[in-house]
């Protein structure tokens, strides 16, 4: 009885300092990083490579993806709008949906599926195989080498995705209600005009997804350098990264719209 | 040659992604917020302000001229005291009228100025003295009902 009692203290004390261990060892990876920045910024091919992959890469998947629920967005605001007689509206809901809210966060997170995944795959299978060992042996930080330039490649590829992706959405929402519905084009384009203001909704957009591309980013190298060096470790940590990084964006999401809208009224 | 590749796509996207932010800022969204331009407050009373809120549109003529910037209630009058951040590019002779109106019948609901014939014009700080409160759709039916009810027992 006393016995099993010690040991649940001592479990609970174990997984106290195991989460501060964590936090300590996140923070310093991060500072690692950065400071690491400077020499993967003079070896621009090395970010070049990585924008290729993690961002050229998923530029199909947000375009289709945006492409798909702007028109959702156009199908389902019509049912509900022309109830009301405000049909004219729909350029304005679909536009404040997507460049606010779904633009960023759905981009988000299938960049965090697409690339954030791949990221860590690579980084854990490159420290499974010893890879990284054998370069911090010929004196290359594998930090400068490997992580930094994805790191700086997946927080500049998010906020073009997340634009692209409301591009593809509006254009989406543009095809359903002006071809499908016939809401005449000038009146849709002058509402969304007159609704759609460049700080406080387009800024805000482009805010949110380069704070969700540094999360994602330093979510995703993080699990990968961090990974168990076996097969096991390494599926484990990728989806711990998908996990983490999905409920990281939405929680970021709701502290950052609850500061943006308070700064509006 | 791969490097080539990398250098055509990586450029292709970043082009893509600067031409769909620079279609956000022309094609969807526009400047109209009026926090950029210089503003001067005046306030009006109102024994009721209806469904106004914050940010509300202050209109002359149908345009933009300002925005309800604050709404206090005034508890030794009973009134509503509603503060407007004009555009300074805009101008008002001191007896102009404010009113609350409603854009079309379920519209929104805005401060319509009309200008008096004063010399003089309002300046920061200033009060419009003459002022409309909005109509409440539900007191007017209940009048309407009510003479249509005197009118049939007048008749008989």
């Amino acid at each position: 009885m006393k016995h099993s009692l010690i040991e649940a203290v001592r479990r609970v004390g174990h997984r106290t300092i195991d989460t501060i261990w964590r936090a300590g060892a996140i923070a310093h990876f991060f500072f690692l990083v950065i400071t690491q920045s400077a020499m993967s910024f003079r070896r621009i091919r090395l970010i070049i490579r990585e924008i290729y992959f993690s961002g050229v890469m998923s530029l199909v998947i947000i375009m289709v993806s945006g492409l798909f629920v702007g028109m959702v967005l156009g199908l389902q605001g019509y049912e509900t709008l022309q109830k009301y007689g405000a049909e004219e509206q729909m350029g304005v809901l679909a536009a404040l949906s997507l460049v606010r809210e779904l633009g960023p966060v759905v981009s988000a997170l299938l960049f965090a599926s697409r690339a954030g995944s791949a990221i860590t795959a690579e980084i854990g299978l490159m420290k499974a195989t010893e890879q990284l060992k054998a370069m911090d042996m010929m004196a290359v930080d594998p930090i400068a080498r490997v992580v930094a330039p994805r790191f700086w490649a997946g927080v500049i590829s998010m906020p073009i995705l997340a634009a692209l992706f409301s591009t593809a959405g509006i254009f989406g929402g543009y095809i359903v209600t002006v071809m499908l519905v016939g809401i005449d084009s000038g009146v849709f384009w002058g509402n969304m005009q007159a609704a759609v203001d460049i700080r406080y909704d387009v800024l805000n957009g482009v805010i949110k997804s380069a704070v969700f591309g540094v999360a994602i980013a330093a979510i995703a190298t993080f699990e990968g350098y961090d990974a168990e060096p076996t097969a096991e470790g390494v599926s484990a940590a990728t989806t711990r990264t998908v996990v983490t990084s999905a409920l990281t964006i939405l929680a970021l999401d709701l502290v950052l719209t609850a500061i943006m809208l308070r700064q509006v009224a | 040659m791969e490097r080539k590749v990398y250098d055509f796509w990586v450029g292709f996207f970043l082009l893509a992604g600067f031409l769909s932010m620079a279609f956000m800022v022309l094609q969807v969204g526009s400047f109209n917020d009026s926090r950029g331009t210089k503003s001067y407050t005046i306030l009006a009373r109102f024994d009721n302000i209806g469904g106004l809120k914050m940010k509300a549109p202050v209109k002359s003529a149908g345009v933009l001229v300002g925005r309800v910037a604050d709404i206090k209630f005034d508890n030794a009058k009973f009134q509503a005291v509603v503060t407007l951040a004009m555009d300074s590019h805009f101008e008002f002779p001191k007896d102009s009228n404010a009113s609350i109106l409603t854009s079309g019948l379920l519209g929104e609901v805005y401060v319509g100025v009309d200008p008096g014939g004063d010399d003089k014009k309002l300046a920061a700080g200033d009060t419009i003295k003459l002022t409309q409160s909005a109509v409440v759709l539900e007191k007017l039916i209940g009048q309407f009902l009510f003479s249509k009810a005197a009118e049939g027992t007048d008749k008989k």
